[in-house]
């Protein structure tokens, strides 16, 4: 049975997703692919130097195809190709059924049988739902979710906000 | 609002097919009552939208998690559909407000407070949790907090 009680935001695990300068302020986003507010919160965290980690937080009955995204996005990373399909995936949120993420797979030159067979796998599943688990247990009850310097920011994010997490005030 | 401790009060709720749930409902089952304030309205859409991804693990500790407002049945299975969630709705539409005054969760305002209730097998109330305003939304964390106090 899994453990679903109350528990902080775990620290980076070796297979999290991670960008952005090792030295800069580490940035952990609760997010899906077909949550709009999320697409903007990453364009807006794209230009500034952070340290980002992205981790699912997909509910199905909100977004219907964030479950089906994030485990494409987990499939392209097992080929190496992970932040290439996230940004993919963010640039046309009105596009997320099956063909459009093949199409995304053939753009990044994703071996197709082995992109569609992983993200039907039971590891991709048990990768989201590790993801989504954890933010459960830190209190994370919408998209997008960031945490940083030890406090969670539930939805948009305001300039202000973005603005102290990397000193720009 | 109600305490732990407290075995859970006499009330009747109105399912969504007009059969009525009360008190012996409980019985020999562990219940997650989820009070929110409105049908429709944002923070209980979200909220909905979350306990429904959580169903399956409350079923795993052997636990129910039920809807409860003073919409009209009508009302919560259109909420219940457009969301596409799964979780059972009751009403306590008439007399308004009586359960949740009975669970000391009725807002001045003519809504219930956003609570939760849990109720063990025996009857008795195990945990409750009042959020500080109707507009915050309690993590999916605490129900399971509860579930193993």
């Amino acid at each position: 049975m899994t453990e679903l009680g109350s528990a902080p935001v775990p620290p980076l695990a070796p297979d999290d997703h991670v960008r952005g300068p090792a030295d800069a302020e580490l940035v952990v986003e609760y997010a899906d692919f077909e949550c709009p507010y999320c697409a903007v919160l990453s364009a807006q965290l794209a230009d500034r130097s952070l340290r980002r980690a992205f981790r699912h937080f997909p509910v199905r009955s909100s977004h219907p195809r964030a479950w089906p995204a994030a485990c494409a996005a987990e499939a392209a990373g097992l080929q190496g190709r992970f932040w290439e399909m996230h940004d993919l995936l963010f640039a046309d949120q009105a596009r997320l059924e099956d063909p459009h993420l093949w199409q995304r797979a053939r753009e990044l030159y994703l071996d197709l049988p082995k992109f569609d067979s992983d993200r039907r796998s039971e590891a991709v599943l048990a990768r989201v739902r590790r993801d989504f688990e954890s933010g459960i247990r830190a209190g994370v009850v919408t998209t997008p979710t960031v945490w940083a310097g030890g406090v969670l920011y539930p939805g948009r994010v305001d300039q202000a906000t973005l603005d102290g997490l990397t000193g720009e005030r | 609002m109600i305490e732990p401790g407290t075995p859970a009060p006499e009330f009747t709720l109105a399912r969504g097919d007009g059969e009525k749930f009360t008190r012996a409902d409980l019985e020999g089952e562990t219940t997650v009552l989820v009070f929110y304030p409105f049908a429709f309205s944002p923070v209980c859409t979200d909220q909905l939208n979350l306990y429904d991804e959580v169903l399956g693990d409350l079923a795993e500790r052997g636990a129910t998690l039920y809807g409860v407002s003073c919409d009209a049945t009508w009302s919560q299975t259109a909420f219940r559909e457009q969301l596409g969630v799964s979780i059972e709705q009751l009403s306590d539409f008439e007399p308004k407000g009586e359960t949740c005054r009975a669970f000391g969760v009725y807002h001045p305002g003519g809504f219930p407070q956003r609570a939760l209730v849990i109720v063990g097998p025996d009857g008795v109330v195990k945990w409750s949790y009042e959020a500080a305003s109707p507009g915050d939304l309690p993590g999916a964390n605490l129900i399971f907090d509860g579930l193993a106090a």
